[in-house]
């Protein structure tokens, strides 16, 4: 196990203690330690579990000469070298749908804790300020906005679902149009799906195309009045971009669950109040994360068993 | 006969001379000879229609909403109970003259007020709620109400499910995990998922169609009491509130402020809710027995709480203040610029009906 095992659930790390030889290698915080273990553990470790903060890069797979697997503790496999793992026959799997709604239901949480400044108000209240300043400001109806998915996969059809519900029409951008996507309004560019729309998503995953696919183009075309969410990953967003257009008002609000180095948040958001900031926590709910747990394992079973894997990605 | 309806300020105050004739002079003395010479317009009949800008509107509410005010002042001569140093004398002194009284969710025209206001013709509510009016007394003497219906639908129910997912996701408290620099020592504890949870209604109406609607997308199964089964409704019914809060995941309370509502949500049904429940309050304040809530909140007997109203607004009980499963707002179910907007419209809107004796746009008495 490559993360820091603070990161990983109890259940997950009884599970996998109780069936496997499990070593707890944290590669982030003690990178010597780790270095020395990996000397030692060469030839006997024969399967990896990566999360969504550290998972097997190039340089721990050429380590690891009998590697036969990686199986993630989370959806998004961008910790991975695919391309190592297809060359040397590794199989790799992550945990796709257990965590579709969480994720689907944070996004919309999101948009609704921004629109209706749920966070700063709740604070208003704990404060002790409705007594003493009265009412606080008007904010901004959520239902009937329009918003725009950047990758309507799994995750990204799961939140149009619910904004639907809210009255919000749909647009979308993904590399081709989507036939599951009839009803939404399919835009060919990102900027074009930000000057359209009035929050924006982002719903994708990460690779090298879509890197700062969220840039100071799409920023200006979002504008004052538009907001972003982001429940991908933090390089989706140019993070200096991002910050400089919230502090001088060139974008409306955003409603950030991922960051560039997480956990550090850039601390100039911490005094605005048209921001929510999550610590991650799209896939964080005690049921998704045994779901998750349950894959892992059983993925490391069936690999181990010779039965074909659950959930393979590679 | 010519009508001046829904004119603009300006056109009104040019026609003002004509209009007002029991106070012009030049029209007091010689109307006859200069309506016969064809100088004035036809004669405008004031028994069907009222000079708007003379009429007098009492706001019991305090004055929030500047678009509001401005809208009332433009069309009547407004007053501001608010602002008024000596409210008796004021009442007293003003209670042959208040044809009108605009209220809101705090205040409204009870009956000892609706005594003092011997020529009130209607009570426009910038609102849903009719709690703080006396319907009774008013369909007794005549007077007629108006609310905001429909209009604030959309946000309320938005502001329910925004209060369910920030209980259950705990959005606040994690959001201020990040600001105090927390998430650097370690991960916050995960949360309980949403989608999924049964979702049981307290009131089927309007406000709590678009709750069911919504939620439905996220996959709750949704369970509803109200008075009687409704036909048509593919949720389950449940025959008593505390069937079911035993029944559902987050109860929700949607209906209107009765003296038959009035704590509905009592120790019983916050029991039946049980350790794991989270209660969702739209309504008023007085659906709940605050009380009890609080301490079932305190004592871990209730699982969460996401409240945009109280018994006693703005006062909140401070114990909830350091609980991290609850979330706490004043009453901001309709605080949107464009619903506001809406149900200001409406308010006045039915107000100019009125005095043109046109149809009320949306009359509850």
């Amino acid at each position: 196990m490559t993360c820091s095992s603070v990161q990983v659930q109890p259940y997950l790390l009884e599970a996998l203690e109780e069936k496997f030889t499990l070593h707890k290698l944290d590669t982030t915080t003690e990178p010597d330690k780790a270095a020395r273990f990996l000397r030692s553990h060469r030839d006997s470790i024969r399967a990896v579990v990566g999360t969504a903060f550290v998972g097997a890069d190039a340089e721990l797979i050429d380590q690891l000469p009998n590697l036969e697997i990686v199986s993630s503790y989370s959806v998004g496999v961008d910790k991975i070298d695919l391309a190592k793992c297809k060359e040397k026959g590794i199989r790799v799997t992550n945990c796709p749908d257990v965590s579709t709604d969480d994720v689907a239901d944070l996004a919309l949480g999101l948009m609704l804790a921004v629109s209706r400044r749920l966070c700063p108000i709740d604070r208003y209240v704990r404060s002790g300020l409705w007594s003493k300043l009265g009412d606080y400001e008007l904010t901004t109806k959520f239902s009937g906005k329009t918003v725009g998915i950047i990758g309507p996969g799994n995750i990204g059809m799961a939140i149009a679902k619910r904004a639907e519900a809210f009255g919000c029409p749909i647009s979308y951008f993904s590399r081709s149009k989507k036939p599951a996507c009839i009803n939404y309004n399919y835009c060919p560019t990102v900027v074009d799906l930000a000057a359209n729309c009035d929050i924006l998503v982002v719903a994708c995953a990460l690779t090298p195309d879509t890197r700062h696919i969220i840039n100071r183009d799409v920023i200006d075309a979002l504008g004052p009045e538009g907001v972003l969410i982001n429940i991908g990953r933090g390089p989706h967003v140019d993070e200096a971009e991002l910050v400089s257009a919230l502090l001088e008002g060139r974008l409306g609000g955003a409603g950030l669950d991922v960051f560039q180095d997480e956990p550090n948040v850039p601390e100039e958001l911490f005094k605005l109040d048209n921001v929510v900031l999550m610590p991650h926590v799209g896939s964080a709910t005690v049921e998704a994360r045994k779901a998750m747990a349950d894959l892992v394992v059983g993925n490391l079973e069936a690999h181990f068993l010779n039965k074909p894997l659950l959930t393979p990605v590679v | 006969m010519w009508f001046p309806k829904l004119l603009p300020v300006t056109e009104r105050s040019l026609l003002r001379p004509f209009l007002h004739h029991t106070t012009n002079p030049l029209l007091h003395s010689s109307t006859t000879s200069l309506r016969q010479s064809n100088l004035l317009p036809r004669r405008v009949s004031t028994a069907a229609v009222s000079p708007m800008e003379s009429i007098s509107v009492l706001m019991t509410c305090p004055p929030v909403h500047p678009y509001l005010v401005e809208a009332l002042e433009k069309r009547f001569t407004l007053h501001k109970l608010d602002s008024v140093p000596d409210k008796p004398q004021f009442l007293s002194s003003h209670r042959d003259s208040i044809r009108a009284v605009v209220g809101n969710a705090a205040a409204g025209a009870d009956a000892e007020l609706i005594d003092q206001l011997p020529k009130l013709e209607i009570v426009s509510s910038y609102s849903v709620g009719l709690d703080k009016i006396d319907l009774a007394k008013c369909k007794e003497k005549g007077i007629r109400v108006t609310n905001t219906p429909d209009v604030l639908t959309d946000d309320v129910a938005d502001l329910a499910l925004g209060l369910m997912l920030a209980v259950l996701r705990r959005l606040c408290e994690s959001d201020r995990y990040v600001r105090s620099g927390l998430w650097k020592k370690g991960d916050y504890k995960l949360t309980t998922k949403f989608s999924g949870k049964t979702v049981g209604i307290i009131g089927l109406g309007r406000i709590g169609m678009a709750i069911a609607q919504r939620a439905e997308a996220f996959s709750c199964p949704i369970s509803y009491f109200s008075r009687s089964q409704k036909p048509g409704i593919n949720y389950k019914y449940h025959p008593s509130v505390v069937d079911l809060a035993a029944n559902c995941d987050i109860l929700v309370v949607a209906c209107a402020l009765t003296p038959e509502t009035r704590h509905i949500i009592n120790r019983e049904v916050i029991d039946a809710l049980g350790p794991k429940g989270v209660l969702i309050n739209i309504g008023r304040g007085p659906h709940v027995d605050e009380a009890e809530l609080v301490s079932a909140l305190v004592e871990g007997r209730l699982g969460g709480a996401g409240l945009d109203v109280f018994q006693d607004e703005p006062n909140v009980p401070e114990e909830l203040f350091k609980l991290e499963n609850v979330v706490l707002l004043p009453h901001v179910g309709s605080g949107t610029v464009e619903t506001r907007q809406a149900m200001a419209d409406l308010v006045v809107g039915n107000l100019e009906a009125h005095f043109l004796n046109k149809p009320l746009l949306t009359p509850v008495v």
